[in-house]
């Protein structure tokens, strides 16, 4: 019943092939999904949100005094990814880890990449997440990025494309666990039929990894979790993760260091922290070294890692990575560390500072959209096919002013999942959030983050600007 | 297991707000009872009747710039709504959850959404309606959370050093709770000094003892008949009420010999050492001794001293001083 009216739209569709038949993976749910009523769908929709709003899985509107909250909007249509599917993403997604921190770990010591004419010079030493101060420094087993985000989309074909690796501090993973508790909660009985890989694992593999790059050796590591405290929007997330791998959530004004090496303030006095997960960034890590007016940073933090006593996950640096520029030379790296081509595709790029690159974005600007190098959160983002006139031409200043800047792709047609919308189950454009650990070896919780752009047409899926999730099953098996 | 300062600093505000929140709902409840049983009730009256709430839990300045008039319902707003009185109920669920919300990963699942749900609620118009149409069932609410929120506690927190923050937080707020109701009864007037020990005076203190919720305890302490020195004897003295003076600091002196790994008669510092004297001291106190210093000049005296053992208690766990600890020949390494 409930999905009598659905309509593909010409669109690639998770769910339905373009002549509207269910795709084998899918079909379990749909056959569920049919027996329910509109009504009974509605009641459970709204009882996950009751649940999540007693949980306190709120964030503040901002620019509002009252202080009045909303939860995540989260959807009821769980994401569904087959196995041979989710076998190739974990390729892919392995690959392009290795690969990046092949190369952090390059350009903060011999810079051969560079020496070699594989990516210019001058990209690397501009791009703002670039900390020359961490040159020479060794990191706990050449490893930089711990945990990695990584966006990948769907384009009109199916085909997936990597959108940007998100190398600093990707956040939303508490999301994907948190949304498999309520599925499970609201279509309990599915779950036993549906052959459903579990998620719940991610808080222990990523103990794991942060013991794995704890310094020295010997007695159990002390860990615990960085955070800037409960006005961050992901405060929610820091406490969970600690919370469930039973270590302490601690802010800067927690920490102290002495002797080059990191301590608790604790009620009976001093404990030494051996590796921090840390959710703040660089910027405000260490008030001695980068930014002097941080008030969340620990003084001398900085010198306590060059000493090798303590070990922060992400590494500091990693920022340079998620530079958009570099991204556009990622498939460059895979090629020149691994010697392999990209397993997942980057979307095709136009730097703006490369001359031929630049004529085509003028002449193209309307179709194309245009990102600033280094804004996240959907921010500095002209999308050109929606925006106005006036629009167009703001970024064309902006992007002729600081070529470094800018970034254009073509505009990708975002694949579309059924999603429920005030008149019953309407199409949606999603993207898809992985969450990768980097430890013994690299491991990927079967599942992520699928972010869905709740406005109709809205190609962006960000939480600030209007858009919600949903659970992600990877299946055991392909159907 | 370690507990970091800022944490136990967190697990005893959030006993502390909860109870604040409790019994402020409890004081308004009893004066609105009150005045059911007085008459002639002009504005004069009235404004004398809820001004030592006023001052108690609030600011008496802050309150006439609000509001000005003293009536029921202005004083209710303003103790039990109003944001700019750090002293009212919201206020103290606001603070309440914003430090549950720093010791969420110490808290179970339970407490968390029950500290929600009533941030929630206090906050609805639906909330509104009830207190409007009727306050006691609305502050009924607030209390039955505050023990839904303790017995969640009681029966679903890890007995560890936290968990002493939480109980020290809790019980160093009701010893100083249970002492204001009590003077709120020595501030109460009466119509006329010849009512004293009258039907008037004993009704106030029936009245003093349901907001304490120990009506059918001290009954069943003290006979049918009310009088002021028993019921000052219950609620200060007696061993075997939790809600009495004496025996929060017991409980409250226990937490702290616990955080501290001390047995029962010693102490390791300053905190210990205060609540074990004071604790003591009432020990071996009677009524007449309350009463030969007055009443209000005892509870006075007994607020005062609570409150140095929880400046001693911040003093000794939750308070690091500030120290400058980054040498100068490592600064001038990083900077190069």
């Amino acid at each position: 019943m409930l999905f009598q009216n659905y309509k593909t739209e010409g669109f690639f569709d998770e769910m339905f092939s373009a002549d509207g038949e269910v795709r084998p993976h899918y079909r379990q749910l749909y056959e569920r999904f049919r027996q329910l009523s509109e009504a009974e769908f509605d009641h459970k929709r709204q009882a996950v949100d009751l649940s999540l709003w007693r949980q306190g899985v709120t964030f503040t509107v901002y620019g509002d005094d009252q202080g009045t909250e909303r939860i995540f909007p989260f959807d009821l249509v769980p994401r569904i990814i087959p196995q041979t599917e989710w076998s190739y993403l974990e390729k892919g997604l392995e690959q392009r880890i290795t690969a990046l921190n092949l190369f952090l770990k390059d350009i903060y010591h011999d810079r051969k990449i560079l020496k070699d004419g594989v990516i210019p010079e001058s990209y690397v030493l501009s791009a703002s997440h670039f900390r020359p101060e961490f040159s020479g420094i060794n990191v706990p087993r050449d490893i930089y990025i711990h945990v990695c985000g990584t966006d990948l989309i769907r384009d009109d074909q199916g085909r997936y494309l990597v959108l940007e690796d998100n190398g600093r501090t990707p956040s939303g993973v508490s999301y994907v666990l948190e949304n498999r508790i309520a599925m499970k909660r609201a279509f309990p009985n599915l779950f036993t039929r549906a052959s459903v890989r579990p998620v719940a694992t991610y808080p222990n593999e990523l103990l794991k990894t942060l013991r794995y790059v704890a310094p020295g050796h010997g007695e159990q590591p002390v860990c615990a979790v960085l955070t800037p405290g409960i006005y961050n929007s992901a405060y929610f997330e820091h406490c969970f993760l600690a919370q469930q791998m039973g270590i302490e959530v601690v802010e800067g004004r927690d920490l102290m260091v002495r002797d080059r090496k990191v301590y608790m303030k604790t009620t009976k006095g001093f404990r030494q922290v051996h590796v921090l997960y840390r959710r703040v960034d660089d910027d405000f890590l260490d008030p001695t070294v980068f930014r002097k007016d941080s008030l969340l940073g620990v003084p001398g933090l900085i010198d306590a890692v060059r000493a090798g006593n303590v070990t922060l996950a992400n590494s500091i640096g990693t920022g340079v990575a998620d530079d958009k520029v570099m991204y556009y030379f990622v498939p460059r790296m895979i090629k020149y560390y691994l010697d392999e081509d990209p397993i997942i595709p980057n979307v095709p790029t136009y730097l703006a500072s490369e001359k031929k690159d630049m004529a085509y974005i003028m002449d193209h600007l309307p179709e194309l959209v245009v990102k600033a190098a280094n804004e996240s959160g959907g921010y500095g983002m002209l999308v050109g096919p929606k925006a106005s006139r006036a629009e167009v031409e703001k970024f064309r200043g902006l992007v002729k002013a600081n070529p470094r800047n800018f970034i254009a792709q073509p505009t990708i047609s975002l694949s579309r999942h059924p999603t429920w919308c005030e008149s019953g189950f309407e199409g949606r454009h999603i993207d898809f959030r992985p969450y990768i650990l980097y430890g013994e070896k690299v491991s990927i919780i079967p599942g992520g983050l699928t972010r869905v752009a709740l406005r109709k047409g809205s190609l962006v899926v960000n939480s600030s600007q209007g858009g919600g999730s949903k659970d992600t099953w990877v299946l055991y098996e392909d159907e | 297991m370690i507990l970091l300062s800022r944490v136990a600093d967190c697990m005893y505000w959030f006993g502390r707000y909860i109870e604040r929140a409790e019994n402020t709902a409890r004081m308004v409840d009893v004066n609105l009872q009150l005045l059911l049983d007085l008459e002639r009730l002009d504005d004069h009256r009235i404004t004398a009747h809820w001004d030592p709430l006023i001052r108690s839990a609030g600011d008496s300045e802050l309150f006439d710039r609000l509001y000005g008039q003293a009536d029921s319902e202005n004083v209710t707003d303003f103790l039990t709504f109003n944001t700019d009185n750090p002293g009212s109920i919201l206020s103290s669920i606001v603070n309440a959850r914003e430090n549950a919300r720093v010791v969420r990963d110490k808290l179970s699942t339970e407490i968390w959404e029950e500290i929600n749900r009533l941030y929630h609620y206090v906050r609805s118009l639906d909330a509104k309606r009830v207190w409007a149409s009727d306050p006691y069932d609305f502050y009924r609410e607030i209390k039955q959370s505050s023990h839904l929120l303790h017995g969640l506690a009681d029966a679903t927190v890890v007995r560890d050093e936290a968990w002493e923050f939480l109980q020290a937080g809790r019980l160093l707020e009701r010893a100083i709770q249970t002492n204001v109701l009590v003077d709120i009864k020595y501030h109460i007037l009466l119509p006329s000094t010849r009512d004293v020990g009258g039907a008037i005076d004993a009704l106030q203190w029936m009245a003093i003892l349901r907001s304490c919720s120990g009506f059918e305890a001290y009954h069943h302490i003290h006979g049918a008949d009310v009088q002021p020195w028993h019921v000052a004897d219950f609620l200060i003295l007696s061993e075997d009420f939790p809600r009495s003076i004496l025996f929060c600091l017991r409980e409250l002196d226990g937490a702290i010999r616990t955080i501290s790994g001390v047995s029962e008669g010693r102490f390791s510092n300053r905190a210990g050492k205060l609540a074990g004297r004071l604790l003591y001291e009432l020990k071996y106190s009677t009524v007449d001794d309350i009463f030969e210093a007055g009443l209000h000049e005892y509870l006075t005296d007994l607020r005062s001293r609570t409150g140095e053992i929880a400046r001693a208690l911040y003093e000794a766990f939750m308070f690091f001083p500030v120290v400058d600890d980054v040498n100068p020949e490592v600064e001038s390494q990083i900077q190069r």
